[in-house]
């Protein structure tokens, strides 16, 4: 277990640090203390690296993760885990506007709120909130899970292509192109394993409602002109 | 970009540091923008006194001799300078005089704000040398607001740097870029409103201000705010006993607030409330779009 107090050590050192542990090392695990709301803190992560920072974080925190596993004990600033690859970060607070931007795959777990634009232009990757999200999420999604336990925000999905959006509290408005849709049984088995793997408990894939495409603006046609 | 920072103290017996944290909070923000800087602090009212504060590009010829200068004028002036700005306390019913004193007196002098309590500095240049110039790390008040700034709208100059007063201890301050401000400015300098600048946040400082002035309070005239102004914006508003703040319904400008039994804190950015006292143990959180938020000392007891 490495240590690294952001405190005495430029952020520098860290991030080179988690980029050059070698391939089928044993030691992979990383302890960060004294975030203070650092920007960019463990990101650009390429290999199965373990990291626990014991605070909250400013912008980008764990961005372009591939294959680490990120928690974050406290809150986290704009754009955490953005276009993740694989891996998965974990926010234990609050995480603000854009969390899991453009990311490609793994998990992003937020155990609190999430603000505005959460998941904006996903492709791939799975959002787990426990809290609720705040307004334009999931715009522009084009594939992987978006999952609140709580309420959503104004414009949830719009002009989604095929991310699946689940949720369980309500929704103050849906975004052009995105409308309810049924709840299959494939999509109860996958939101079960997705609230598993986000290690929720307290919640059933029965309680929630999907929400996805209309896939009316895929393509320009002029009687929809007045819905983009 | 731009960086705006408040702290509104619960706990009296912070008020002595209110400057030093200020300070803090707004040197930690200056990589969001160097351009300029600017804070106003409230600090404890005198009886029957107000204060005025100017500030001149040429500060030793127009600062010199200018207490003689506005007692000569019959104001019961006392003036304190501070490098380029000065204070200038009257007695409350002189106020209104100062300004037209002032402009044949000393016609380079821009007035910065003026009430019972506030007092506004501002300058170009990094937040720490804006603030050692100032010494704001020693002064004491119950609150207040500050701005660094990176110039979109206008030049960098003193008058673009914030806050922007918005009337007697109000001031305001902007993270964003209005898109209408042309249009409201000549509306609103239409109606009798004088500008210094071409920057986007006085006009929102003066629709502000021309809100109030029509009968408006505070909540009111920045919820009316969000109708009217088009644009990106997070403000923080300073009044004689409060504060408040305000996003756009977008809100893709950051904002960031903490809340302890001893203070309310807004920052740009967590960085800036990293090093208040107890901030381990503060609710934080993100202030919602279009919503108002409003502390006032006189409505918390």
């Amino acid at each position: 277990m490495t240590v690294f107090d952001l405190s005495q050590m430029p952020l520098r050192d860290l991030n080179a640090a988690l980029h050059q542990v070698p391939e089928g090392a044993n030691d992979t695990g990383f302890t960060v203390d004294n975030p203070r709301g650092h920007h960019a803190v463990a990101v650009g992560i390429d290999r199965p690296v373990s990291v626990e920072i014991k605070g909250s974080v400013g912008y980008y925190c764990a961005g372009m993760n591939d294959g680490g596993l990120v928690t974050v004990h406290g809150s986290a600033g704009p754009g955490v885990a953005e276009n993740m690859m694989s891996g998965t970060v974990v926010i234990e607070g609050d995480a603000s506007q854009y969390a899991g931007a453009t990311g490609h795959g793994g998990l992003l777990v937020i155990k609190g709120n999430a603000a505005s634009r959460c998941g904006i232009s996903m492709k791939g990757i799975d959002i787990v909130v426990c809290g609720n999200i705040g307004h334009m999420s999931a715009f522009m999604g084009q594939s992987g899970h978006l999952v609140v336990l709580g309420d959503a925000g104004d414009a949830l999905g719009d002009s989604l292509y095929e991310a699946k959006l689940f949720v369980r509290g309500t929704v103050k408005s849906l975004g052009a192109d995105c409308i309810e849709k049924d709840m299959r049984p494939e999509h109860r088995e996958k939101l079960a394993e997705l609230l598993e793997r986000a290690g929720v408990t307290d919640a059933k894939p029965e309680e929630f409602r999907r929400y996805g495409s209309a896939r009316k603006l895929y393509n320009f046609n002029i009687d929809n002109a007045d819905a983009y | 970009m731009c960086g705006i920072v408040g702290l509104f103290l619960k706990d009296r017996s912070l008020e002595p540091r209110l400057g030093a944290l200020l300070s803090d909070m707004l040197i930690t923000m200056t990589d969001r923008g160097p351009d300029s800087a600017g804070i106003a602090v409230y600090g404890a009212a005198k009886a029957g006194k107000a204060k005025v504060t100017v500030q001149s590009p040429d500060p030793d010829a127009d600062f010199s001799g200018l207490e003689a200068a506005l007692k000569a004028a019959e104001l019961e002036a006392g003036v304190a300078v501070k490098s380029t700005h000065a204070v200038i306390e009257v007695p409350v019913e002189q106020v209104d005089r100062v300004r037209s004193v002032l402009a044949s007196l000393r016609p380079d002098i821009r007035i910065m704000g003026s009430g019972d309590r506030v007092e506004i500095f501002k300058e170009t240049g990094l937040p720490k040398d804006v603030v050692a110039r100032f010494d704001v790390p020693a002064m004491s008040g119950t609150h207040g607001i500050g701005h660094t700034r990176m110039a979109t709208e206008s030049a960098v100059t003193t008058l673009g740097a914030h806050p922007f007063s918005t009337g007697a201890d109000q001031c305001l301050v902007h993270n964003g870029s209005l898109s209408n401000h042309n249009n409201l400015r000549r509306e609103l300098a239409r109606a009798g409103v004088q500008f210094e600048t071409q920057n986007d946040s006085e006009v929102a400082a003066a629709y502000i201000t021309a809100e109030m002035a029509g009968g408006k309070n505070l909540g009111q005239a920045l919820t009316s705010a969000l109708d009217d102004l088009d644009g990106f914006f997070t403000f923080v508003v300073g009044t004689k006993s409060g504060f408040g703040v305000v996003r756009d319904p977008i809100a893709c400008k950051p904002a960031v607030m903490a809340e302890t039994d001893r203070y309310v804190a807004f920052g740009s950015e967590y960085r800036a409330l990293a090093n208040l006292p107890g901030i381990e143990m503060a609710r934080v959180w993100e202030p919602e779009p279009a919503t108002v938020y409003f502390w006032d000392h006189e409505n918390a007891a």
